[in-house]
C-alpha cells in the first residue's frame, strides 16, 4: 500500500499543452488531480475522496486524457469507462468533459451510453469504441454478456466509478463488483479510480476497488484531498425570534414542519438560489404547495422529485442552470453530484437522518471550495431539533456516518452467472475463482456458489424434475467439453431484457383531463408524471390529491392511465407514496442519546426543547447514554409501556412487533404498538411496569436476545413483507420475468403470481437458495435485524424501568403518532370480516 | 387487536353463511372448493395440474411444487368431508402434456385419491380430453338434482349452472384498506367457482367478461379468507 500526501508532487506528468490549459483558464492543477496522474503513471489504481468541487471527476479523467492525447494515431479500443450511479450524471460529466477535449484540440472521442440510447448507436458503439464511454453499472453488465466481450474490453486501461460510495454496498453495487471482476480477467492491466465523497470507512471502497485473493485483504491506493471551508449551518426555530409570549411553538409531532414555512420562504427571499431539500416526494408536494401559498412576491420557485414526467424534471434542471429561479424543492434525487449553477443556500426541511446525507446535500450549496456552503435545517418537531443539532455537529466536525457493509446478494450473483455464460461457455470452478475477486462475495462458499448456478441451470429445486429444460448445459458434452453456456437463443433474450437490480414499483402515468369529461382511448391530456400504484389502489374516483404541485381529483383509471382533473376546493389528500424515507443513522442517533444524557450539552438548544428535557427529567428520569428507558403509565381505560431505543423507525417497528408477541405469550394482553424514529410505544390491557416489578415479566426476559430466532421466524412466516421482497430477488434472479418482448406485465399481476410462488416455495423447499437470498434482504432492508440485535446486546443489563402515573413529556410524541399508522398484515383478516359484518344479512336474504 | 381478530374469525367460522343456487343449499369453504351436504359432493374446479412445468419449459424454471401442493390441500378436503362424490370442474390439468409431466409420487397420490371415491373430471378447455391413467370418469357437463356442473359457463339465464373457468376474484376497500381474494361469484342462479390450483391467477369479476353471466350489481362474491368466507355485495366491490 502507498499514501501519497498532498504536496511534493512534480508537474513533469502534466505536459505543456495541459499545464497551458490550466494557466489559459486561470487554474493552478490542484494537488490530487497530479497524484492521481503519478498513480496513474505508475499503473496503480487509487480512491480519490474529495469535497464536492474540487474538481473530482477532471481528476480523474486526466490521467486518461494524457495518456489518449500522448498516442493519438493508432486504431484504439475502448480506453475508458466511466460508470455513475446516474444517467444524468454521465450525461452531465460528459458535458463537463468535452470542454478541456475541444478547447485543447485534443483528438479523444468520448459518448455515452445508458438505456435511452438508441439501438443502432449502441450497435455501433460495440463495432467502433469511442476512447472514453460513460455508462452505467447495468450497461456494463449488459455490454459483458455479449460474445466480444473479451475483444471490446481486452484493450481497457482504465476504468472510473464516479460517487463510488453511493454505488457500493448495495445490490447495484454487487452488481457492479462482479462486473469488475470479469473486466479484472479481460483487461488483467486494468486500474481502476475510485471517486467519492468523505465516507466513514474507506477501506471498505478501497477494498471494493481491487481484486481480492483468498484470505487477503487487497486495498488501492488513496488520496484524500483536503476538505472545503467549514460549513455555516444554522437551525431554524421560530419560537426563538419571536416576542415573549408569542404562540410559535416547535410541534410535538408531525414531520410537515409546516410552522416553519414562513421562516423558509423569508430565506428564499434574503438568497439568489436555494435548493430546499426534504425526504419523502409526499413532503415535496407539501412544502411546495405551503410555499406558493405564502409565494406573494411571485419568486420562480420550482418542484423536482422522482415521480415527475422527465421533460418536467428536465425543464426545472435547464432554469436552474440557466439562474432563472430561485428555489427548488427537491428530493434526494438531486442529492448527487449534478451541477446546477450557483446555490447559495440548502435548506433541509426535516430531520437529515444522517451524517453523510446532510454531508452531501450541504455540498450542494456553493461549489467553491474555500467558501464555506452554508444550510439551513428545519426540524419538525422536538425530537428532531435534537437530531438537526447533533446533525449540525457532526457536519461542522467533518464527522460521517459509518455502515455496516454487507454481503453479495445470491439473487445478483445468479443474474451474473446467467450473463457471464451468455457471453460464451464457462468452467464453474475458474468463475468461482473469479467472482471471489468481487469483494463483496470474497467469503462466497463453493457450496453457495455451486447451489447458485444450479438454481440459473435448472431452477436448483430438490426434485430434480427440470434437467431437461436447463437453461445452462455443457457445451460439446460429445468431446468431454464440460463447460457451461446459454442452452439456447431465447435465454440469452431472456437475460438482457432482464438485467438490472432495481425493482420498480409498477407505475401508473397521471394524465391531466378536463372535469366531468370521460375520456376516450389514447385521447388523454398532459402527462403530469408517475405515481406508484398502490398509491391509486388507495383512492376511489372523486378523492383529491396533490401530485407535480397541483390539486387533482381523481377521475378514473384506465389501464395504466389514471385521469385526473384539476380539483377545486376540497380536502386533498397528499401522495403518501415512498421515494425516500430514510432511517435515522446509527452515528446520529448515538450522538442524540449522548447530548440527552449530557445537561451541559443542552445549552446549543432552544429554550422550548430544553425545557422539554428539564420536565421530562423531573417528572421521569433521561437515560444514561447506554441505557434503555422504560415507561409504564395509565391512560384511558388502557396501561402504556414506552421505550426509547432511538434506532429509527424500521427497527423499532421490527421490535414492536417482536415484543407484542412475547407480551401475548406472557399474557400482557397487548392490543397495538406504534412506532417513532425515536421511541416505541406497546399499549394493552395489563400494566407491564407492574407485572415486571412483581417478578412475573422481567424486563430483561422481556427484551432478551433471543427473541431474534423463533420469534422473528415465526413473525416472518406471516408477513406479507418477506412476499414483496421474494418478488424483487425472484426478478433479479430471473426466476420470474420483469417484462415480456413487446409486452410490459403490470406489477400487479407480477405481484400476485410471484406470492403464490412464494407459498409454495416456503411450504415445499424452506431453504431455498432463493429464500435464502429473501431473508437476508428483508433482515437488512426492511428490518433492520441487525439494529436491533446490537441495540438488545448493548442494553443487557442496562434496562431502567420508570413506573409513571401518567404520560411523560418524552412519551408525548410518539403518543401523538397512534392512530396515524395504517394497520399491518395480519389485521387484514379481521377487515375482511368486517367488510361482511353489515352484508351477511343482505346476503342471505337476496335469494 | 389481535385477540379480537381471532374472536371474530371463530365466530364466523361457526355461522358460516349458507349460498342457495336454485334451491341447493351449498357450503362455500375457505379452501376454495364447495360442499353439497345433501349430496355429500365436493366440487373444485381448475386444478392446473403441473402449470409450474409448463413454464419450466418455457423457460421459466417455478418451484415444481404446485401439482403437490394442490393434492395436498384436496386431500385435507377430502379427509375432512369425506364426500361420496368429487367433481373437478374442468381445467383439471394445465395442458395435454401434463400428466406426461407429472412425478410418479404425485401422479401415485392423484391415483390414490380419485379411487377413494366417485370422482368426475368435468372436460375443460386446457384438457378436453382429461388423462385416464389416474383412474376417475371424464363428462363433459354432469346434472345432479337442480344443479348443472359444467367447465364453462354459459350466458344468463342459468339454472342451477356451477362452473368454473374465469378464476374469479374480488376486491373491496374496508377502512381505506384493499383486500383482493378469490372468490365464489354468485346470483342465486349459478355459482362461478375459484381455481383451487396453486399457480391459478384470478381475474376480478367487475370483468366485461363476467357481462353476460351476472346481473350487474346484484349478485356477491364470496371472499374467501384464511379462514372464513364473506359474502360481499357486487356494489361494494372494485375492479383491478
Amino acid at each position: 500500500m502507498e499514501i501519497r500526501r498532498n504536496g511534493g508532487i512534480p508537474v513533469a506528468h502534466l505536459s505543456a499543452q495541459f499545464a497551458a490549459w490550466f494557466a489559459g483558464r486561470g487554474w493552478q492543477p490542484r494537488a490530487h488531480q497530479l497524484e492521481l496522474l503519478a498513480h496513474a503513471a505508475d499503473g496503480r489504481s487509487v480512491l480519490l475522496i474529495a469535497p464536492t468541487g474540487a474538481g473530482k471527476t477532471l481528476a480523474g479523467f486526466l490521467p486518461s486524457l494524457v495518456d489518449l492525447s500522448a498516442a493519438p494515431q493508432r486504431r484504439r479500443g475502448l480506453h475508458t469507462l466511466y460508470i455513475s450511479p446516474l444517467k444524468a450524471l454521465a450525461v452531465d460529466v460528459k458535458r463537463n468533459l468535452e470542454i478541456p477535449v475541444s478547447e485543447m484540440g485534443l483528438p479523444v472521442s468520448i459518448e455515452t451510453r445508458t438505456g435511452d440510447t438508441p439501438q443502432n448507436r449502441r450497435q455501433r458503439q460495440r463495432r467502433e469504441p469511442p476512447d472514453i464511454l460513460m455508462t452505467t453499472p447495468e450497461q456494463l453488465a449488459l455490454l459483458l454478456s455479449y460474445p466480444d466481450a473479451g475483444e471490446f474490453f481486452g484493450g481497457l486501461s482504465c476504468v472510473i466509478l464516479d460517487e463510488l460510495h453511493a454505488l457500493a454496498n448495495s445490490k447495484r453495487g454487487d452488481l457492479l463488483s462482479l462486473g469488475l471482476a470479469r473486466l479484472a480477467t479481460l483487461a488483467p492491466g486494468l486500474r481502476r479510480v475510485g471517486l467519492s465523497a468523505t465516507v466513514a470507512e474507506p477501506d471498505e471502497l478501497r477494498r471494493y476497488l481491487m481484486p481480492q485473493k483468498p484470505g487477503e485483504e487487497v486495498l488501492s491506493d488513496i488520496v484524500v484531498a483536503p476538505p472545503g471551508a467549514t460549513p455555516e449551518i444554522g437551525i431554524l426555530i421560530p419560537g426563538e425570534k419571536a416576542e415573549e409570549g408569542d404562540e410559535a411553538r416547535i410541534p410535538w409531532s408531525g414531520h410537515s414542519a409546516r410552522h416553519a414555512l414562513p421562516d423558509v420562504y423569508d430565506a428564499i427571499r434574503k438568497n439568489k438560489i436555494v435548493l430546499v431539500f426534504v425526504n419523502t416526494r409526499s413532503q415535496a408536494e407539501f412544502v411546495f404547495q405551503g410555499l406558493w401559498r405564502l409565494n406573494d412576491d411571485n419568486l420562480p420557485i420550482a418542484l423536482h422529485h422522482g415521480s415527475l414526467a422527465p421533460e418536467q424534471r428536465r425543464k426545472v434542471e435547464a432554469a436552474m442552470a440557466a439562474g432563472t429561479l430561485r428555489a427548488v424543492v427537491c428530493t434526494s434525487t438531486l442529492d448527487l453530484g449534478i451541477d446546477w449553477g450557483e446555490v447559495d443556500l440548502v435548506i433541509c426541511m426535516g430531520a437529515p437522518k444522517g451524517a453523510s446525507r446532510l454531508a452531501q446535500r450541504i455540498g450542494r450549496a456553493n461549489h467553491r471550495l474555500d467558501e464555506p456552503s452554508r444550510a439551513l435545517l428545519v426540524p419538525a418537531n422536538r425530537f428532531e431539533v435534537l437530531e438537526c443539532e447533533a446533525a449540525r455537529e457532526a457536519a461542522i466536525e467533518g464527522a460521517q456516518d459509518g455502515r455496516v457493509s454487507r454481503l453479495g446478494a445470491l439473487d445478483v450473483l445468479a443474474q451474473h452467472v446467467l450473463g457471464r455464460a451468455c457471453s460464451s461457455p464457462f468452467e464453474p470452478g475458474e468463475l468461482y475463482q473469479e467472482v471471489r475477486a468481487a469483494a463483496p462475495y470474497r467469503n462466497l462458499s463453493r457450496e453457495d456458489f455451486d447451489r447458485v448456478v444450479d438454481f440459473v441451470a435448472t431452477g436448483g429445486y430438490a426434485l430434480k424434475s427440470y434437467d431437461r429444460y436447463a437453461r445452462l448445459r455443457a457445451n460439446a458434452p460429445m468431446t468431454g467439453d464440460m463447460r457451461l453456456r446459454a442452452a439456447s437463443p431465447g435465454v440469452v433474450r431472456q437475460y438482457r431484457m432482464n438485467v438490472g437490480t432495481i425493482v420498480e414499483a409498477a407505475m401508473v402515468k397521471i394524465r391531466l383531463v378536463k372535469s366531468g369529461r370521460r375520456p376516450r382511448g389514447g385521447m388523454g391530456g398532459r402527462m403530469l408524471g408517475e405515481i406508484e400504484e398502490y398509491f391509486l389502489d388507495t383512492m376511489k374516483p372523486g378523492d383529491n390529491f396533490i401530485f407535480a404541485g397541483h390539486n387533482l381529483r381523481f377521475e378514473s383509471l384506465v389501464e395504466t392511465e389514471a385521469y385526473c382533473s384539476r380539483a377545486e376546493g376540497g380536502d386533498p389528500q397528499i401522495p403518501s407514496y415512498y421515494g425516500g424515507k430514510f432511517p435515522l443513522s446509527t452515528y446520529l442517533a448515538e450522538r442524540v442519546r449522548h447530548m440527552l444524557a449530557h445537561r451541559e450539552e443542552w445549552k446549543n438548544l432552544p429554550r422550548q426543547v430544553s425545557d422539554w428535557l428539564r420536565i421530562q427529567e423531573w417528572r421521569s428520569v433521561l437515560p444514561g447514554v447506554g441505557d434503555l428507558l422504560v415507561e409504564t403509565f395509565p391512560r384511558g381505560d388502557k396501561y402504556y409501556l414506552v421505550c426509547y431505543p432511538f434506532e429509527g423507525r424500521l427497527a423499532h417497528q421490527t421490535l414492536g412487533m417482536l415484543l407484542t408477541r412475547r407480551l401475548d405469550r406472557a399474557g400482557a394482553r397487548p392490543m397495538g404498538f406504534v412506532a417513532s424514529e425515536y421511541s416505541l410505544a406497546i399499549w394493552g390491557l395489563r400494566d407491564v411496569g407492574h407485572m415486571a416489578e412483581r417478578g412475573l415479566l422481567p424486563l430483561s426476559d422481556l427484551f432478551d436476545e433471543d427473541m431474534l430466532g423463533d420469534d422473528l421466524d415465526a413473525w416472518l412466516a406471516e408477513s406479507s413483507l418477506l412476499k414483496r421482497t421474494f418478488r424483487d430477488c425472484a426478478i433479479i434472479s430471473g426466476l420470474i420475468e420483469r417484462r415480456y418482448p413487446g409486452q410490459e406485465k403490470t406489477g400487479r399481476q407480477v405481484t400476485f403470481s410471484s406470492d403464490l410462488i412464494y407459498n409454495v416455495l416456503r411450504e415445499h423447499e424452506p431453504d431455498h437458495i432463493l429464500l435464502r437470498a429473501t431473508q437476508a434482504d428483508a433482515a437488512s432492508g426492511h428490518l433492520d435485524v441487525a439494529r436491533v440485535a446490537d441495540m438488545l446486546k448493548r442494553i443487557r443489563g442496562r434496562i431502567v424501568l420508570k413506573r409513571l402515573d401518567r404520560v411523560s413529556p418524552l412519551a408525548v410524541p410518539v403518543l401523538l403518532d397512534i392512530g396515524k399508522e395504517a394497520v399491518h398484515g395480519e389485521a387484514n383478516e379481521a377487515l375482511l370480516s368486517e367488510a361482511a359484518d353489515s352484508l351477511i344479512e343482505e346476503a342471505t336474504r337476496l335469494v | 387487536m389481535f385477540e379480537e381478530a381471532q374472536t371474530l374469525s371463530k365466530d364466523r367460522l361457526n355461522a358460516s353463511p349458507v349460498l342457495r343456487v336454485c334451491g341447493a343449499s351449498l357450503t362455500v369453504l375457505a379452501e376454495g372448493a364447495i360442499w353439497w351436504e345433501a349430496e355429500r359432493l365436493l366440487v373444485v374446479a381448475d386444478l392446473h395440474l403441473e402449470k409450474g412445468s409448463s413454464f419450466a419449459a418455457r423457460g421459466i424454471a417455478l418451484p415444481p411444487y404446485d401439482t403437490r401442493a394442490t393434492l395436498a390441500r384436496l386431500e385435507a378436503l377430502i379427509a375432512g368431508h369425506r364426500p361420496s362424490r368429487l367433481v373437478a370442474l374442468g381445467d383439471s390439468f394445465h395442458d395435454r402434456e401434463a400428466a406426461a409431466r407429472m412425478d410418479d409420487g404425485d401422479a401415485v397420490r392423484l391415483a390414490r385419491l380419485t379411487g377413494a371415491t366417485d370422482w368426475i373430471w368435468i372436460a375443460g378447455n386446457h384438457d378436453p380430453v382429461p388423462p385416464r391413467r389416474f383412474g376417475g370418469c371424464v363428462h363433459e357437463e354432469l346434472n345432479v338434482g337442480p344443479l348443472t356442473f359444467r367447465h364453462e359457463p354459459r350466458p344468463a339465464p342459468a339454472t342451477g349452472e356451477i362452473s368454473g373457468h374465469l378464476h374469479p376474484c374480488a376486491a373491496v376497500r374496508v377502512r381505506g384498506r384493499r383486500l383482493r381474494r378469490r372468490c365464489v361469484a354468485s346470483d342465486g342462479t349459478r355459482a362461478i367457482m375459484p381455481a383451487f390450483g396453486a399457480y391459478a391467477g384470478g381475474l376480478n369479476v367487475l370483468d366485461e367478461a363476467y357481462d353476460e353471466l351476472l346481473p350487474a350489481g346484484r349478485f356477491h362474491a364470496w371472499m374467501l379468507g384464511a379462514r372464513t368466507v364473506v359474502p360481499v355485495a357486487a356494489h361494494r366491490l372494485e375492479g383491478d
